[in-house]
């Protein structure tokens, strides 16, 4: 396979077959990425600049109106406001607990095992199934917790900030295996022997975790984050399921709207694709600054 | 670095092992507190916590499993504890041997997919030169970078326009596009990772470059292709906006968007019984098989941090 080393015309052969065999290789690939990724993507920008009914389809080019529609509609404010809430308390929660249950269990005895093993399975089930388990839970009336809530007279999904905190508990049980596990790859990649050197100077365990363990994890948190803000700033199914959106549309996060403008009640494609264009724009510029943010210390 | 990995991933499931390793990060944790009385009394809070967050995390997929065969009213299990959900499942809309058939026509159809399209793929960028390499490898991974929304709101139109409208074949292939960045990049260092000699040996005793990737790569990155596989499934099976959005058919409809629109079918009661029942069916396959494939899927994790 190492093509240049082979002189000649033998040489101009075989890296012709090189390249045509590649691309016949690639080319299911390419299809896939081609078919179901660049023409959607071109196409939402069209459709975000064109009037587009759900039925009617393409009704020819209004460009800025389903910009202005987007940012005019009356939840807008609202769930871009109540999406950064949650993704702000989503994040500090998982990465915290996540980093915080790789390092009480990374040691390698019999029950830590099985601490593992069962802070992993929830993972292992889909969004929308943990949405469902959880929303018999929170039940007032099927619940394992509803005679005491009866006798305390509460709510999970009753109030906002309850059902808010309803839903970061779900996220927290599905999605903390998951981060703990990233954080366990990353510990692991630590070589033993600068902890090994720590412990020779003396270094307390909060002064090894301070100022070893954190620099040189500095990668995996910054995938880590990345990660998880990208995921809670596009939730959706824990409260399309969960919540309804509800109680008093106080829960609802900007996919939602996405979803809500597209295909129940207003059933316009052209605004909803306007507002998915704007999701996608804020979410290359928030990812940028954090990788930038994660690395600058690197460099002073 | 095959090998390699999968000796780390069991090592990460196992634990570190190595003395350095246990003592590492300084978080909780007994310490070398022998049986002395004292000792005994730091151990207490240790197992009062790392017991709760076991329970925590275990009481809520076991009370389901329980709740869904023990007797509650409103459901179809009213006395005595027997399979009355499960009954409900079976007679709702389609009826669940229709639903559990398309999810696994769904998953199954991702699975194929996914493995076949990254297996040559990756194949193609560990092995090949060829003009747009990296283009392409790169265009591939920025799928990560786009919103799921972003892609299905077009991609319903577009699946229309060619015919694919409510299919369950179109739901497959736009699953499987969604599982190609992790798919090709895990199947590019899988392939990496084969000494080059092996297949140029092939080549050389007069292989095609198909017969050196079928009769001698194929088996030597198995282990990444399960993990491909393990993820692609997860997913498709579980998945609930892909379908929810592609799907206006109830008779199409997969498992997890048919007990989602169970909950409110009921004359507007919700039968609890019933989505205990779904949910069960939903996780058990999943749970079984991360049990059985645990280290692979942890590989899945791995290979994100062996490249940066």
């Amino acid at each position: 396979m190492v093509v240049t080393a082979v002189p000649g015309s033998a040489g101009r052969i075989r890296r012709r077959r090189q390249r045509v065999e590649g691309w016949l290789y690639a080319t299911p690939t390419a299809l896939f990425v081609l078919g179901l990724f660049l023409v959607p993507l071109f196409l939402v920008l069209r459709m975000s600049a064109s009037r587009w009914p759900l039925l009617s389809g393409d009704q020819g080019v209004n460009f800025p109106d389903n910009y202005t529609k987007a940012v005019e509609n009356r939840f807008f404010t609202d769930s871009v406001v109540f999406t950064l809430k949650y993704t702000v308390l989503a994040t500090v929660l998982l990465i915290g607990l996540g980093l915080g249950l790789a390092l009480l269990v990374q040691e390698s005895t019999r029950w830590k095992g099985l601490l593992r093993v069962s802070i992993l399975i929830p993972s292992a089930l889909g969004l929308a199934s943990a949405s469902l388990l959880f929303y018999v839970l929170y039940s007032p009336i099927a619940g394992p917790l509803a005679p005491l809530m009866q006798r305390l007279d509460i709510t999970f999904l009753g109030s906002p900030n309850a059902a808010l905190y309803s839903t970061v508990f779900l996220i927290v049980w599905r999605f903390t295996g998951f981060y703990m596990l990233l954080m366990l790859v990353g510990l692991q990649a630590i070589p033993g022997d600068v902890f090994e050197a720590a412990r020779i100077d003396g270094a307390s365990r909060w002064q090894t975790f301070r100022h070893i363990t954190l620099p040189l994890l500095r990668p995996t948190l910054a995938l880590t984050t990345v990660l998880c803000v990208t995921g809670s700033l596009l939730a959706f199914e824990q409260f399309y399921i969960l919540t309804k959106g509800g109680p008093d549309n106080s829960t609802i996060t900007v996919v939602q709207l996405v979803y809500n403008v597209a295909f129940q009640g207003r059933n316009d494609l052209g605004v909803a694709a306007a507002l998915s264009v704007m999701i996608l724009g804020a979410l290359v510029l928030v990812n940028a600054l954090q990788l930038r943010a994660f690395r600058r210390p690197d460099e002073s | 670095m095959t090998t390699d990995t999968s000796s780390t991933a069991r090592g990460i499931l196992r634990g570190g092992g190595s003395e350095p390793t246990a003592r590492r990060g300084g978080g909780g944790g007994p310490g070398r507190a022998g049986t002395t009385v004292g000792g005994l009394a730091l151990r207490t809070p240790y197992w009062v916590l790392t017991g709760g967050l076991a329970v925590i995390f275990l009481f809520p997929l076991v009370w389901t499993a329980v709740a869904s065969v023990s007797p509650h009213a409103g459901t179809n299990q009213v006395e005595g504890w027997g399979l009355g959900n499960y009954e409900t499942l079976t007679r709702y809309q389609a009826g669940i041997w229709r639903y559990l058939f398309n999810s696994a026509f769904v998953s199954l159809l991702t699975v194929v997919l996914t493995m076949l399209v990254s297996l040559l793929g990756g194949y193609a960028f560990a092995r090949f030169r060829f003009p747009g390499k990296n283009l392409l490898f790169m265009t591939t991974l920025a799928i990560l970078m786009v919103p799921y929304t972003t892609l299905l709101i077009p991609l319903y139109v577009l699946l229309n326009e060619v015919g694919l409208q409510n299919s369950l074949v179109g739901v497959a292939l736009v699953l499987t596009m969604f599982q190609l960045p992790f798919a090709t990049f895990m199947m590019r260092i899988s392939f990496e990772a084969v000494p080059k000699e092996l297949d140029e040996a092939a080549l050389i005793d007069g292989c095609s470059s198909f017969g050196a990737l079928w009769r001698v790569l194929l088996p030597a990155v198995r282990p990444g292709l399960i993990t491909v596989g393990l993820f692609a499934f997860l997913t498709a099976w579980n998945d609930f906006m892909a379908p929810l959005i592609l799907i206006n058919d109830s008779e199409r409809a997969t498992l997890p968007l048919a007990v989602v629109n169970l909950r409110g079918q009921v004359q507007g009661v919700v039968d609890y019984g019933a989505t205990e029942a779904g949910v069960v069916v939903l996780a058990l396959p999943c749970a079984v098989l991360f049990l059985l494939l645990q280290r692979h899927y942890v590989r899945g994790f791995m290979s994100g941090a062996l490249k940066g």
